[in-house]
């Protein structure tokens, strides 16, 4: 059995979808559950009690709303690029899937365990722009054209500062692999010395996916819906299901990066019963509720301030942060030799 | 043999897609084609085993060179007719161009010749067991770390350059000082009056906010501004009120 | 607040932090929610919901053909049609409310000199078609003859305002 997985090409590549979907199986319920999460949290913080009908609390709110998703009909505009409209969700979403491939879920356990990992996340999520700035072009309409231009535009902005604080991290751990990274993570989370970087980086993110206080690419108010006003139906689904997995992703970044991967807070004997896969998922949730903690406090940031935030705060600080870290571990020899991986 | 189909399948629909980046008729397409080529030349790297080149293609050029073509070429205003207009006058010089072009092309391939000693010129290799990642730092980062900082720093010059020529003060505007909003006050904008029964606001001055307060938190310079915003906390003398800006403030006269 | 202070502030991102703290608060606070299709807010006598025509305890019914309502309709949702009935009195023979158009003003019920046009307590009376919403004499005198206990503690309990 082992021998078909491990050394026949038909076994490697079933053994690779099957890997493939167990992640993708439990993600994609959990982008089903977390637009119900969402709803209900946000409720909560608004003193409300959120969906409660469909089923006891509402648990089959998810499906209710996937059943009407798909069951309605997808109206393409006229004058729209029929090809690119249908192809930008699509793009999406599956880019928001791809990008799982390189999460290490335990002491490697990833489907593809590359050599540079970050790099592959950051390629993929700086892919993410082209969903949006195509689905605001093909829709032949003003609206959405606007909207994908400043969701164009702040996710540009937003993925320098990304950049600079992995960089910073990776000066710490001297390797592009995921798994090095969580490993170099063993005695202290990265979250507690590079505090600053991790709150930027989470608000970058917030920034990236386009999640409130930064949602102005679909600021109602103005844009009516921003990129995907005239979607309907399954591919409106799509973006949507695009969106709640890009803030999955972007929690594993974070949690990967700052708060120890699979790795319990304090390597002792009760917290290491538990199996590293269920301290990922924990510190992904944790941060998914933040990510909606967070839409139900903040208003919405103007476009010039979002601008300025990106720019004239967050590269400077991000920039300086770096050079102190290079210089802080050059000082006190702890800098990685490089190579290691 | 995986390697080389994965090849050929790469290289194919690279050189397909850049024929398609000339041709395509519209130029957003013409913009997707160049993502698409450049894609494939990020996954002929990954074939060659460089893929932090691979990546860092895929990072810089399509997340963000051609992030900006296609801002650029979605805001054209594009008429296909008016395209095809000078087609007919404009073909027999470019096709002269073209001509020439291929002329010297063709002059400088046939007295190419590979030097004798192509083997023996020294050229970097990674060392076993380090990754082309440490590899690339170790050519950049050591061997050549001037050079390396030279294109930076002409890079720097070309940003500054660029931004000196574009940058304009747009005198229509009233910009906003952040910080100076972040440090208002409700004491600095808000003042509580009593207001006598039946006599109105306008007898008592109109809804106004306290005066110093008008334009505490804009830039100076921006419309409307002609001095430095007087220090918050400290009152004005009313008959100073109107050298502050050109209109009324929306308050009443007084 | 000095300059200091308010850096110091800034940076740690104590008005952030505050608002946090405060949805966070209301996070596990008691909900407030009204479980609607079984539970529903208190409402006013004034509240002004379906319409209905009423009779009196006798069972004739109140409407005069007056017209006074049709006049007075600002959105023009009210059409009535009278002749004389057999016994001499004055009665409509159609009276229609166009309830796509109303706006519920309440102005028909103000202008009734014989409080037979009310509007009732009821706003449960979603259609499947636009079609049913065009209510004739038929519905909305089985309108007033359902909810005539409540209309007139309605017009009772209102009527010191009056």
């Amino acid at each position: 059995m082992a021998h078909f997985f491990l050394h026949t090409m038909i076994g490697q590549v079933i053994l690779t979808v099957l890997e493939a979907l167990a992640v993708l199986v439990p993600l994609l319920l959990g982008v089903a559950y977390l637009t119900l999460a969402e709803r209900k949290v946000m409720a909560a913080m608004q003193l409300r009690k959120g969906p409660n009908v469909n089923g006891p609390f509402g648990v089959l709110q998810a499906f209710a709303d996937a059943i009407k998703m798909i069951t309605k009909e997808t109206v393409i505009p006229s004058g729209a690029n029929r090809f690119l409209f249908l192809f930008a969700p699509f793009l999406t979403f599956s880019l928001a899937m791809t990008a799982w491939a390189v999460i290490p879920t335990n002491d490697g356990w990833a489907i593809a365990n590359i050599n540079v990992g970050v790099l592959y996340l950051l390629a993929i999520s700086s892919l993410g722009v082209y969903g949006v700035l195509i689905a605001g072009w093909a829709s032949n309409s003003k609206y959405a054209f606007l909207g994908g231009l400043r969701a164009a535009a702040q996710m540009v902005s937003y993925e320098v500062s990304i950049g600079l604080v992995i960089v910073s991290v990776l000066l710490a751990v001297g390797s592009l692999n995921l798994n090095d990274i969580v490993l170099a993570q063993r005695h202290v989370w990265f979250c507690l010395p590079m505090f600053p970087m991790f709150i930027i980086f989470f608000i970058s993110a917030l920034a990236e996916t386009n999640r409130a206080p930064f949602d102005l690419p679909e600021g109602e108010s103005e844009l009516v819906a921003g990129f995907f006003v005239e979607y309907s139906a399954l591919a409106f689904g799509l973006f949507f299901l695009g969106e709640y997995a890009n803030m999955f992703l972007m929690s594993g970044m974070v949690s990967i990066l700052f708060l120890g991967g699979w790795l319990p807070p304090i390597g002792i004997a009760p917290f290491t019963w538990i199996p590293g896969p269920l301290w990922l998922i924990a510190k992904i949730l944790f941060c998914l509720f933040v990510f909606i903690w967070v839409r139900a406090t903040f208003p919405r940031y103007r476009y010039d301030q979002l601008m300025r935030l990106g720019w004239k705060v967050f590269l400077p600080l991000s920039l300086v942060w770096m050079v102190l870290t290079a210089g802080f571990l050059l000082a006190t020899g702890l800098l990685p030799q490089g190579g290691a991986s | 043999m995986m390697t080389q189909i994965v090849f050929y399948v790469f290289a194919t629909v690279l050189v397909l897609s850049a024929g398609m980046v000339v041709s395509a008729r519209n130029p957003v397409h013409s913009v997707l084609f160049l993502i698409l080529a450049f894609f494939n030349a990020a996954g002929l790297f990954l074939v060659a085993g460089a893929e932090f080149l691979a990546m860092i293609l895929v990072i810089v050029y399509v997340g963000a060179v051609a992030v900006l073509f296609l801002f650029v070429v979605m805001m054209l205003d594009v008429r296909f007719a008016q395209m095809r207009e000078g087609l007919q006058r404009y073909a027999p010089f470019g096709a002269a161009v073209g001509l020439v072009l291929l002329a010297e092309l063709a002059l400088a391939f046939s007295h190419w010749q590979v030097a004798q000693d192509i083997a023996s010129v020294p050229h970097v290799v990674a060392a076993p067991g380090r990754t082309n990642t440490a590899a690339l730092g170790d050519v950049l980062y050591t061997h050549y770390v001037f050079l390396f900082e030279a294109c930076g720093l002409v890079l720097l010059v070309a940003m500054i350059g660029a931004i000196v020529l574009t940058l304009r003060e747009r005198p229509m505007g009233r910009r906003q000082n952040i910080d100076r909003q972040h440090e208002r006050t409700a004491a600095d904008t808000l003042a509580m009056m009593t207001v006598p029964l039946g006599q109105g606001v306008a007898a008592n001055g109109g809804f106004r906010r306290p005066e110093h307060s008008y334009y505490i938190a804009s830039v100076p310079g921006s419309y409307g501004v002609t001095e430095e915003p007087v220090p918050q906390g400290k009152p004005v003398d009313k008959t100073a009120q109107g050298g502050h800006g050109t209109d009324n403030h929306g308050g009443l006269p007084q | 607040m000095g300059t200091l202070d308010r850096t110091v502030r800034s940076f740690l991102l104590a008005e952030l932090v505050a608002g946090m703290g405060a949805t966070l608060r209301a996070f596990f606070k008691p909900k407030v929610t009204i479980n609607y299709p079984y539970e529903k807010g208190p409402l006013s006598p004034r509240f002004r919901g379906e319409h209905a025509l009423r009779r009196y305890p006798n069972g004739e019914e109140r409407c005069i053909a007056c017209k006074l309502c049709e006049a007075t309709c600002p959105a023009e949702a009210i059409t009535i049609e009278s002749e004389p009935r057999d016994d001499g009195s004055r009665r409509t023979t159609r009276y229609d409310i166009d309830m796509t158009k109303c706006i519920y003003c309440g102005l028909c019920e103000e202008a009734c000199p014989v409080d037979a046009i009310v509007e009732g307590p009821n706003y449960e009376f979603a259609t499947e078609t636009r079609e049913e919403l065009m209510y004739n004499k038929d519905k909305l005198l089985a309108n007033g003859d359902r909810w005539e206990s409540v209309l007139a503690r309605r017009l009772e309990l209102d009527a010191p305002y009056r």
